[in-house]
Formats: structure tokens, sequence, C-alpha cells
């Protein structure tokens, strides 16, 4: 029953990206403006375009070129990026780690921060306190991480200049690091003084990524809390002399936990489509940041690479929200 | 009952303070020559980085102070509301429409015309949406259909979704039963019957995308893709502030706290207006 849906869920995978590949394709090849002219000297000879133009492929026609392109992203082989003039599949997985410990900070931070609201809210239901944080997370929520990547940049880099705003680490750094996880790595290397450059940087645009997802998490597992805390068993733990904040953190969290779950997995897709204005915002040496450069360049094999990730990241997180959801669910696990 | 009750006295009071500060950001930018008290192009290096009106150094006449150039801020967020709001409404409505009718087609026939929707649906979802919106800008050229364009090609989703699920519950309801066996012809079903029972989900939607294309407009202008530069835009204003945020920023601020009112007094006129149509809480 698992393995069938699982399958299914593999095969609309396949055609979502199939389906993506084939839109940003078409997209930029409609673009105006000849990438090749753009990475030329002015004064250029003609045949030197049209040798360049076939030495990217450029010269085929449009079906053509994405039959090219699809078989070699089969093969691993992503092209070559035109500004950069380097392996495109290389670029990604140098910059791809940068994009992923912000995200991961984020999430971390964004549950942390919504848990803890939601249990103070169900703790407190009926008071100031649960009003209060109604309030501040519906205001968060309105407010798009862009802005408050600005909001602190002013607050914590102008008014209380305490967090570093730009970059990923302090350029006068030696870095020993052989992967480009350095977050990871300088814990594992135990180098707590390049770990805490890192959180440094990294702080503000985590922040500002996880304010709106922490209110999301705040406002949904309050709600469903409040729901079981009504129920019997947990009447009867109630009875038994357990005290309120036990009653939630050993009963009630464990089952209120699941809608929230789902939609954590969605909002995380969100969030990580926000890395790409954050990482410009913070100058932070992401995927995101390396997106908006290939565009503006227009760099096509480069934004048709980082999209696709971007893309199969997204299908793959929402695949692993929709295993665990089964995997937790006894009603789909036996069903 | 006590609780809708608190609920909606709860409520009156942010349907009014976000509609105000709407209205009159509204007015400003519809009347933006009478009121801004500066030609908001007009640069003079002479008053370059003027403070707001309580600091040292201020000029008369330049409340929020000047840019780097020596422009009026006052005068370019009074301008720049014009795109924004423009931006707002054009884009909205034309992504309410599209989502709108592709949902209600998807909710309420199912079978294969919902199969194909909600696989584009998918495709549509796997896209990082600002990374979207800044490739279409880039591929149809800078400008403010562009802008608009790309903000409805993106965000119709959003609409799509949340009319699909409502047209289905409406489509099993017993009242689309009793127009069927009335006589009453599929499309005249959708539209009579399904269309006004999903219309303030639409109404609520629309509010909040309003806000969703403020922002995406900002940002836009903040990486220099959306309209030309010489015209004030908030998100340009913003990519001009961060740049001398040591020396001025006030050039960060003022547009800063523009946008945050904006967008919050949109998405609340839109949870207020919901809370207002729903029958339940009603």
């Amino acid at each position: 029953m698992l393995l069938q849906r699982f399958l299914v869920r593999l095969m609309t995978i396949l055609v979502t990206l199939f389906g993506v590949a084939v839109v940003v394709f078409v997209v930029i090849r409609v673009a105006p403006g000849d990438p090749i002219a753009m990475m030329l000297p002015p004064g250029a000879s003609n045949d030197d375009i049209a040798r360049l133009r076939a030495l990217y492929g450029l010269d085929k026609s449009i079906v053509q070129q994405f039959f090219i392109w699809l078989a070699g992203v089969l093969h691993g082989d992503f092209g070559t990026s035109i500004s950069l003039r380097q392996d495109v599949l290389g670029l990604v997985f140098n910059r791809l780690p940068a994009t992923l410990e912000l995200a991961t900070v984020a999430l971390l931070m964004a549950v942390a921060i919504g848990v803890s609201a939601a249990i103070l809210g169900a703790r407190s239901r009926g008071t100031a306190v649960e009003a209060g944080i109604d309030i501040a997370s519906g205001a968060t929520l309105s407010i798009p991480d862009f802005l408050w990547g600005l909001v602190l940049i002013l607050l914590f880099g102008v008014l209380i200049p305490v967090f570093d705003i730009s970059g990923r680490v302090s350029p006068q750094l030696d870095l020993p690091f052989v992967t480009q996880f350095y977050l990871a790595e300088s814990l594992l290397r135990l180098r707590f003084d390049l770990t805490w450059d890192l959180l440094k940087h990294m702080l503000m645009p985590a922040i500002a990524l996880a304010l709106p997802l922490a209110a999301i998490i705040a406002q949904l597992l309050k709600q469903s809390l409040k729901e079981v805390l009504d129920l019997d068993y947990v009447v009867l733990a109630r009875v038994k002399g357990f005290s309120e904040t036990q009653v939630i953190l050993r009963e009630a969290l464990k089952n209120a936990a699941l809608p929230t779950l789902t939609l954590v997995g969605v909002q995380f897709t969100f969030l990580i489509g926000g890395t790409v204005i954050v990482e410009r915002l913070f100058s932070y040496e992401g995927l995101g940041n390396m997106a908006i450069d290939a565009v503006i360049n227009r760099d096509l094999p480069l934004i048709q690479g980082i999209v696709l990730v971007f893309a199969l990241l997204f299908v793959l997180i929402n695949l692993g929200v929709d295993m665990m959801y089964a995997l937790l669910n006894p009603r789909l696990r036996h069903g | 009952m006590d609780e809708a009750r608190i609920l909606r006295r709860g409520l009156s009071p942010r349907l009014w303070l976000a509609g105000g500060w709407l209205l009159l950001a509204l007015l400003a930018a519809i009347f933006a020559p009478l009121i801004a008290p500066q030609d908001p192009l007009a640069q003079d290096l002479m008053l370059e980085r003027l403070p707001p009106f309580w600091l040292d150094g201020a000029e008369p006449g330049y409340w929020l102070g000047t840019d780097s150039l020596g422009r009026d801020l006052l005068s370019r967020l009074i301008f720049g509301g014009r795109i924004a709001f423009i931006v707002a409404f054009a884009a909205a409505a034309s992504a309410c429409l599209i989502g709108s009718a592709l949902g209600l087609i998807a909710g309420y026939f199912g079978g294969w015309a919902d199969r194909v929707i909600s696989r584009i649906v998918d495709v549509w979802m796997a896209f990082p949406p600002v990374l979207f919106a800044i490739l279409l800008v880039a591929v149809l050229g800078t400008g403010l259909s562009s802008v608009i364009i790309a903000i409805a090609v993106i965000d119709w989703t959003r609409f799509c979704r949340v009319i699909r699920a409502e047209a289905m519950s409406q489509a099993r309801m017993d009242y689309v039963e009793s127009a069927r066996i009335a006589g009453y012809g599929r499309i005249g079903i959708m539209l009579r019957e399904v269309l006004p029972n999903v219309l303030p989900s639409v109404v609520a939607l629309l509010s909040l995308e309003m806000g969703i294309a403020v922002i995406v407009e900002a940002i836009l202008s903040f990486v220099n893709l959306s309209i030309s530069t010489d015209d004030p835009t908030w998100g340009g204003i913003i990519a001009e502030g961060r740049l001398s945020i040591h020396q001025a920023w006030w050039v960060l601020v003022f547009p800063l706290i523009t946008l945050i009112f904006t967008v919050l007094s949109f998405s609340q006129f839109g949870e207020g207006l919901k809370a207002r149509f729903d029958p339940v809480l009603r």
C-alpha cells in the first residue's frame, strides 16, 4: 500500500520535473537579447559568433535543443555556463550547500519559535497571553521574508550593529574546509570559532526566512493542541495529576503534530523559494544569489540548471512529507 | 455564538484601520502631482542626504529628507505609490481572473479537466516564485506591463487551488443537485449557483494578492528589473536606501514602513472582509 503510494508519487514527480524543464526551456528561449553577443567583445566577426552559437548548440531548433539538453541532463551533464564558462552542475553543487545550510538553520529556528509559541498559547488559552500570541503571529505572518530582512538589516546592522549583514563568512578568515557545507564541517572539525563566525552571518537571513513560517506553525499547532486538550485521554492524564505543561508535552503534542507537519513541509518549500531574494539582500553566496546573476547575465544553461535543482528540491521535500505523513498516520498505514 | 460576536467586534477596528491606510495611500497616489511637495525626479546635489524634519540640518519643504542625489523622499514615496497601486490592482485582478476560472472548471467539472489543470498547478508550484518572476521580467523586458504579466502568470495558482477546493465541495451540495433536477445546464449552474458561493473566498484572496503584488513589484525594483529606473518605485527607493544605509538610514526606513503598512493592511482587509462575508461567523 505504502509502496504503491510511493510509486504513484514518483511518477507524478517525474511528470512535474519534465513540465518544469519544458516551461523554463521555452520561456528563456523566447527571450530577446543574444547571450552569445553579450559574451564576445564588440567587433567580433560573424564567423566567431556562429562558431560560438554552434558550440553552445544555439544554432539548432528549440525542440532539438531541448532533447539534446534533456539527454545531457539524464547523463548528469547540465551544460556549460555561458557567463562563468564552467560546468553548470559543478557551479550548482558549489553553491547549493550554502543555501541548504541557510534553509535548514531557518527551518530549525522556525520550528523552535513556532512550537514554543504554540505551547505557551495553548497553556494559557483564554488569557491575554494567548491573545498577544494571536496578534503577533497574525502580523508576523503578513510580512514577507523580504521585508523582515530589511527590518533586521536596520535593527541589527545599523541601529545595534552586532551581526554581520553581508556575506557568508568573514573574508579575512583562513578556511580549512574541503566541502561547501561550512557550518556542518566547522562543527565536525570542532572549529567553533568558525562556527560562530558563520552563524553571525547566517542568523539575520535565517530569522528573516524563519519568522513567517514560525507564525504559521504557532497558529496551526496551537489550534490542534487546543482541540486535543479537550479529549478524554488528556483529561484523564490531567486527573492523574500531571501538570498542564506535562500534559501538553507528553500527551497532546504527539497527536496534535500531524496537521502541522504536513503544512511545514509545504511551507518549507516556500522558505527555500524565499532564499533567492533573502540571499541577495544579505549578499549571501548561495544558489539563489547566483540565480539572479544568471538571469541578469542571460546565462541560459545556468538558469535551466538552477531552476531544475530548485524544482527537484521542492518535489523531494513534498515527497518526504507525504511519506512521513503516511508512516505516522495509522489510518493511512493500515488503509 | 458568543465567540462569533467577540470576533466580530474585534474585527471592525482592523477593517477600519486597514481600509483607512489603503484609502489614504491610494488618494495620495492618485493626487500625487497636487500633494507632493517637490518634483520627485528633481536632483539637487546641494541638498543631498538631508535628514527628516525633526533632525538638525533638515531643510523646510523636505519633510522626510532627501536621497543621495538630493531628491525629495516624501515626493518619491507618494509618486511610487502610483506604480504600487497600478500593479496591485492590475496584477491581482488578472491572476484572480485566470486562477478563478481554471479553479472553477477543475473543481466543478472534475474528470480530465481537473487532472490537466491540477498537473499544471503542480508544475507551477515547483518553481521558486521570486526566481520565476525575475526570469519572466528579464524575458519580457522591464516595464510596467511586464511586471503585471509576470505576477499574474505566477500567482494564478493561489486562486486556482482555493477556488478548486471550494467549487468541489459546493458541487456536492444539495442545492446544486436540485438546480440540476430543475433543468439548469452545467455551465449555468457553475456560474449562477457555485460562483456566488465561492465569491467570499475570492474577495479575501484578491486583497491578499494585492499585497503580494506590491511586494513582488518592490522585489523586482530592488533587483533593478521593474520599471525604468527614472520613475520612483518603493522597491527602487529601498534598493537605494540599502546602499546608503550607513549614511542616510531614512532612505530605507520610510519606504520600508510604507510597504509594511500597505502589505499588512491588504492582508488584514482581506481577512476582515472574509470574516464579514462568512455566513458561519456572521
